[in-house]
């Protein structure tokens, strides 16, 4: 395998938060011992649902905020100070989608200029190139020329995130953080930009790192998925054999949450309790409240993420690599 | 057996702008109806125009009969009893439905006082009931909690409370669980399947999530731009729709186990409702699509017992097919 393009180790990130106007501050604790290889070229699917800390990941991949622990490292060097020429020139390398694309883009400018926007930031090419450049990243995303003359407000919701796609390959990038790009899409448009990703990635030898609560969508996607709760990886193995076999008692819910059409709801685990609260976090592993088969142990013991068979790492007592495996 | 609704022929249009085409649906007592189709595809507006819930400058026509008696544009006395009384509703931004500055004990007694008539302690034990019914724990104490004070779970566990409250024969749910996490939905939908077997209730489910749909309805009707496309059995449906939309619809549906494959993606996007192709509103989108389907829109037909379709490719098929049965 190839080395890793982007490499993440151990990385925490923690928030003040109050209580009330005069509560005492606690840290929320979004991000906690995150660790992340991305090799070239591979997608690595990163699920969980709000409040796991899976856009807090995403943005300290990307630099947009540093971690108070641990560290992020791009193409085998570590990310450079902000604001310096040469974490520019690694910014110009990387790139994000987000979920709401009416938000990411400036209703007030014609989506072309929007598009040569980073080109001009990064002083890439002579205007005419950029021009051309322009247009054949209109072409790339299968929209045309006079598309790039409107304004994002008359593009339809699908139009619009190909807009957003466009402008984040514009410099090129070799890696793309995609946060939830198609939740906001009804199903027709949202398989279109699924296989568009697929494509453009399979063609550029994109790097992703995407972002979604949707296993469907990620499995589809994906060489890689890590499921995370409460801040930390819970799973993290191969997209398809994840999803057919999950181990973690979470990742056995979530899967088993995915409504399939043809399938009848019975057997399903539903999990009791309320999604956590990341500034109330349960002792021990974060999951027991709401685990089925939670034993005394899990209330007051951290569970490390550990192998237990091929490329598969659980954080649970009760998953360990021979019984699951035999029992199995 | 009478059906519980019947909607015929029901048009909605705004500002001239036609939005909802002719929908013909009957609904069942006790059955549980899954409706699906994009946005814009007139889902929810069919229910809230036959509940008279649309602003007055909407242009509703067509037929709306509740046990055969005609609800749309009835007296707002009637209409009074029959919304929250025989059919109540419930939405998918369960937050801004509740008053935030009131308790959850007032809104709720609200609901039965307005549709029981219960008063003192029967009304407040009755608030109880319904809470603890929806699995809210310590119902007792919680009734005097304001809305902030809930998980986004547990307040629509309390709009489904108030939904129950007039003990309706038909609880309409729009897009119940859009706005949840995966394993909150999966809670909600078996709440809602639990307390729709426990008291005989017919349910219509609108949800752009075909799997949420077919997992819990007995029948789905799939829509698109203000019109029924098909309406099938949901495991015929899922099995083997007829419509070319429904198969896309379908096909754009990534799979969580066996192989990947690409998805087929439905090219272009929905139609403007003012800009609306002439014949089938789905033709521009179509694979399949023909000379003669730009020429008129086809009707929803039966091409089994309790199939209908609207697709002039399904019925040519099942002519063909009645043809080679009749030879």
């Amino acid at each position: 395998m190839s080395p890793p393009l982007v490499e993440v180790s151990a990385i925490s990130r923690s928030y003040a938060m109050r209580s009330g106007m005069f509560g005492r501050a606690t840290a929320v604790h979004a991000v906690d011992g995150v660790s992340l290889a991305i090799a070239k070229g591979q997608t690595l699917g990163l699920v969980g649902e709000s409040g796991s800390g899976k856009s807090t990941t995403g943005r300290i991949v990307l630099g947009l905020e540093p971690p108070d622990r641990g560290e992020v490292r791009f193409d085998g060097k570590p990310m450079a100070m902000p604001a310096t020429a040469a974490w520019r020139a690694q910014r110009a390398r990387m790139q994000m989608i987000f979920q709401d694309p009416l938000g990411a883009l400036d209703r007030r400018l014609p989506v072309a200029t929007q598009i040569r926007e980073p080109l001009d930031i990064h002083g890439i090419g002579t205007p005419a190139d950029r021009e051309e450049r322009v247009r054949e990243l209109l072409r790339a995303v299968e929209l045309t020329p006079a598309h790039g003359a409107r304004y994002p407000g008359a593009l339809s919701g699908g139009q619009r995130q190909r807009i957003v796609l466009a402008r984040a390959l514009a410099t090129k990038p070799d890696f793309l953080v995609c946060d939830e790009p198609v939740s906001a899409l009804d199903v027709s448009i949202q398989s279109q930009v699924v296989n568009l990703l697929c494509d453009l990635q399979a063609e550029l030898s994109l790097t992703l790192l995407f972002i979604s609560h949707d296993l469907r969508v990620v499995r589809q996607i994906s060489n890689v998925v890590a499921v995370m709760y409460l801040g930390r990886i819970v799973e993290i193995g191969s997209a398809d054999d994840l999803f057919a076999r999950p181990e973690h008692p979470y990742t056995q819910a979530l899967v088993s949450a995915s409504p399939a059409p043809g399938r009848r709801s019975a057997g399903r685990i539903v999990l009791a309790g309320d999604p956590p609260n990341p500034a109330a976090r349960p002792q021990g592993c974060a999951f027991h409240p709401r685990c089925p088969r939670a034993i005394a142990r899990c209330a007051s013991e951290v569970p490390a993420l550990s192998v237990v068979g091929g490329d598969r790492q659980v954080a649970c007592h009760l998953v360990t690599g021979a019984q699951t495996r035999d029992a199995a | 057996m009478a059906p519980l609704v019947n909607i015929a022929g029901l048009s909605v249009a705004f500002s001239g702008v036609p939005v909802l085409r002719g929908v013909d649906l009957t609904l069942h007592k006790g059955e549980a109806l899954g409706l699906v189709g994009e946005s814009g595809s007139g889902k929810s507006v069919t229910w809230l125009a036959a509940l008279g819930l649309l602003p007055r400058h909407a242009q509703v026509s067509g037929k709306v009969t509740l046990e055969g008696r005609e609800i749309l544009g009835a007296p707002a006395t009637e209409l009074d009893r029959v919304r929250g009384g025989r059919i109540a509703m419930i939405f998918q931004d369960p937050a801004s439905s509740l008053n935030p500055v009131l308790t959850i004990r007032r809104q709720l007694c609200e609901a039965l006082a307005l549709h029981r008539n219960l008063q003192g302690i029967a009304l407040k034990a009755e608030a109880r009931r319904l809470l603890d019914l929806v699995g809210i724990p310590d119902a007792g104490r919680r009734l005097d909690a304001y809305p902030h004070e809930f998980s986004g779970g547990q307040v629509q566990r309390i709009m489904i409370a108030m939904a129950l409250a007039g003990n309706p024969d038909l609880l309409i749910a729009d897009e119940p669980t859009t706005a949840l996490d995966a394993t909150i939905q999966a809670q909600i939908l078996e709440l809602l399947s639990t307390v729709r077997r426990e008291l005989g209730m017919a349910l219509v489910l609108i949800s752009h999530d075909l799997g949420v749909v077919a997992e819990n309805c007995d029948r789905v009707a799939v829509m698109y731009a203000g019109r029924i496309v098909e309406e099938a059995p949901s495991n015929q449906l899922f099995a083997d729709p007829a419509h070319p939309y429904a198969q896309g619809l379908i096909g754009a549906l990534p799979p969580l186990d066996g192989p990947r494959r690409r998805l087929t993606a439905i090219p272009g996007t929905v139609p403007d409702p003012a800009k609306m192709p002439g014949g089938c509103a789905f033709a521009p989108r179509c694979a399949l699509a023909s000379e003669s389907c730009g020429l008129a829109a086809p009707s929803l037909a039966p091409i089994a017992d309790d199939r209908r379709v609207a697709c002039i490719r399904a019925e040519a098929s099942r002519r063909a097919l009645l043809g080679i049965a009749a030879e």
